[in-house]
């Protein structure tokens, strides 16, 4: 029988290694399905941890996947810092990802002689304000009407995405679609600038790198930025302190609804080039648990997002050349974030061999 | 008026996943555990039930199938929560995104399957009275177990001993602890009993309402009876009452629609979420009122060292 002792410190060893371990347990947990299922548990791992690294190509494949992840995870990181509960991160990148695909609709319809560097700010900031106006809403209602953020934020994502939906099947409908629900492919010159001619990787994937770095400052070298994660803990001290909490919610919505709100108008200027129902494709949820893997820290959320988005690229490939369905991904994912909290209690405990007897667990 | 009745009747079936649900939900925040995994939960059960239904030809073998795989997705959620004492947010999104990927990944040889014929249910006698026939008595039996269970948890929380020691674990954890009761068994109880009910909602969901499997058929109604559970003030007849009004919400979306009220579907279909956030606020609005109701240790761990 293993007893868990209260550490005097939380081990900052045990911070770090946590994720590693959760990633080993639920390696071998994937290892263990696979051969249950009848497949090669060698072949079909190694689409998850090997072959998203394998080569250039790959690698920009997986840099395009961690762009909307990471600029996600920044914001959500922020909020469950700050004892905010932003879980409706797709929402927001839905709600920019409409707002930056309406504006490259408009800047295709009226054929607009545009360089896309011009463009490229345009973009960020229509995107930034959709997923930032989408957030508001839930800032709004919980400090003014004390509404629970969780419950508002998620029923949300549902609104947006029925939102969307309208929009692609209606009003938005590329007219010589073939009654398809997208729009017209957006004109080039909406397109993110790329790095390289014929790779998808596009200058967002600089751009969420900068803001984790941006991101980081705030955090731990900014007043304001300490000021937010003491609430979270301590929210007496904080307001002992004079911090206030109703500041705390609406600085951290407003800044991870805008990120979620860019990453999701970079999607739909990036690799997609057009709007679709396939625009609501998880990245909002998946970015909770890259944020928790990356700790809530800014940096970690950039490595995260490396793990979530091979998984994500691993999916695929085992839908495609193994025939398992393409949700592997998202069982993965749950079991990799499980595993992770169960993990975390090493932080604070410390696991102890114990002669079993019945007292042992009140 | 025929009319009237058959939508009276939609609504009560409707209703009944998110009242069961949310009564489950309710026992878990009375022991001061909120499982934020109702929306994986239901997914989970929601797949086995119709797993069992079909390979077994019962429905009701598909709700002890449900009731089965809630209680074991509740029983690791309660283990990580109150054995490990890990954040009871994270963990429960945690369960829900498993969930939504799991049943996902396992429920993929069910899309597109058929249960056998439907049954039609009677009560014998009231089933022939006119308007409240048709209204009221012609329901699966799983209906009016849904009342029967929200009264027989009314009863165990205000009048009998355990109801009392649950309530008191949590409001005040410590002082239970210290009058020699076991928190973290009661809560784990709990958490089991609410995961169990939160499967019976998802069995019936998959085999009787729709009856279906479709990947992510819940469509939000773990978190829509959450919202409930807040909406009751933490009391189980109010979750009857405001599992039948969300029900109704989502029932007059598809009547407007059948009467050809011009709106696009997709607005028709936003009714449901909308609704459960102007509830919300509603309810929230006064903060007093909501402190006074929610049980006092709600989403806090407890260590019975301290």
């Amino acid at each position: 029988m293993i007893r868990l002792d209260v550490r005097q410190v939380p081990s900052l060893r045990m911070s770090v290694l946590s994720p590693i371990i959760a990633l080993a347990v639920t390696v071998a947990a994937g290892g263990v399905l696979f051969l249950a299922l009848g497949k090669d548990p060698v072949r079909v791992l190694s689409m998850f941890l090997v072959e998203p690294f394998n080569g250039v190509r790959a690698l920009t494949e997986l840099g395009l996947k961690c762009t909307p992840l990471i600029l996600c995870a920044l914001g959500l990181g922020l909020c469950f810092r700050s004892n905010v509960w932003n879980i409706g991160a797709e929402g927001q990148f839905l709600m920019g990802a409409i707002a930056g695909g309406g504006l490259a609709l408009w800047v295709t319809n009226a054929s607009a002689a545009l360089s896309p560097w011009v463009f490229f700010p345009l973009v960020v900031v229509a995107g930034a304000a959709g997923g930032a106006a989408w957030a508001a809403i839930v800032a709004l209602l919980r400090d003014r009407f004390n509404a629970n953020e969780i419950l508002v934020s998620l029923m949300l994502v549902y609104v947006a995405d029925l939102f969307l939906s309208w929009l692609v099947f209606g009003p938005w409908k590329d007219p010589l679609g073939f009654n398809f629900p997208q729009t017209v492919q957006f004109a080039a010159a909406t397109e993110i600038p790329r790095f390289v001619r014929g790779m998808r990787l596009h200058w967002g994937f600089a751009f969420a790198l900068v803001a984790a770095v941006l991101m980081w400052l705030f955090m731990f070298r900014t007043h304001r930025g300490i000021q937010l994660q003491i609430g979270g803990p301590a929210p007496a001290a904080a307001r002992y302190a004079g911090f206030s909490s109703r500041a705390a919610i609406w600085t951290t919505l407003l800044i991870s609804g805008a990120l979620a709100g860019i990453a999701g108008a970079f999607e739909v200027t990036g690799p997609m080039g057009q709007l679709t129902p396939h625009v609501a494709s998880g990245y909002g949820f998946t970015a909770i648990i890259v944020a928790f893997v990356g700790r809530l820290h800014p940096l970690g959320a950039v490595l995260g997002s490396v793990v979530l988005s091979a998984f994500v690229i691993g999916g695929q490939l085992a839908q495609s050349r193994v025939g398992l369905p393409a949700s592997v991904s998202g069982v993965f994912q749950g079991m990799l974030l499980l595993a992770l909290l169960g993990c975390d209690t090493l932080i604070h405990h410390r696991p102890r061999l114990a002669r079993w007897t019945w007292r042992a667990a009140p | 008026m025929n009319e009237l009745a058959l939508l009276v009747a939609a609504t009560l079936s409707a209703g009944t996943p998110l009242a069961i649900a949310g009564l489950g939900l309710l026992l878990n925040e009375r022991a001061g555990v909120l499982n934020l995994g109702a929306e994986g939960m239901l997914l989970i059960s929601a797949v086995a039930g119709f797993a069992a239904a079909y390979h077994g030809g019962s429905e009701w073998l598909g709700f002890a199938a449900g009731a089965a795989a809630g209680a074991a997705v509740a029983a690791v959620f309660g283990w990580l929560v109150v054995w490990l004492n890990t954040n009871q947010y994270a963990t429960g999104l945690a369960v829900s995104l498993f969930g939504s990927g799991f049943s996902a990944f396992v429920g993929i040889d069910y899309v597109g399957r058929q249960l056998g014929e439907k049954t039609a249910h009677a009560v014998p006698v009231l089933a022939d009275v006119p308007f409240l026939g048709p209204a009221l008595f012609r329901q699966h039996p799983m209906v009016y177990v849904a009342v029967a269970l929200v009264a027989a948890a009314a009863f165990f929380l205000y009048r009998t001993r355990a109801g009392l020691v649950l309530r008191a674990v949590g409001e005040s954890p410590q002082s239970a602890h210290a009058l020699g009761y076991g928190v973290r068994r009661i809560r784990l109880a709990a958490v089991v009993t609410g995961g169990a009910l939160c499967g019976v909602a998802g069995a019936f969901l998959s085999v009787v309402y729709t009856p279906l499997w479709v990947e992510g058929m819940v469509a939000g109604r773990g978190w829509i009876a959450l919202a409930l559970t807040v909406f009751a003030t933490w009391r189980p007849g109010r979750i009857l009452l405001g599992a039948y009004l969300f029900g109704g919400v989502t029932m007059l979306q598809l009547h407007l629609q059948a009467q050809g009220v011009q709106m696009p579907s997709q607005f028709m279909a936003m009714l449901p979420y909308v609704a459960t956030v102007v509830v919300l606020v509603l309810i929230s609005r006064n903060p007093l009122w909501i402190r006074l109701n929610m049980p006092a240790s709600l989403g806090k761990p407890f260590f019975p060292g301290a």
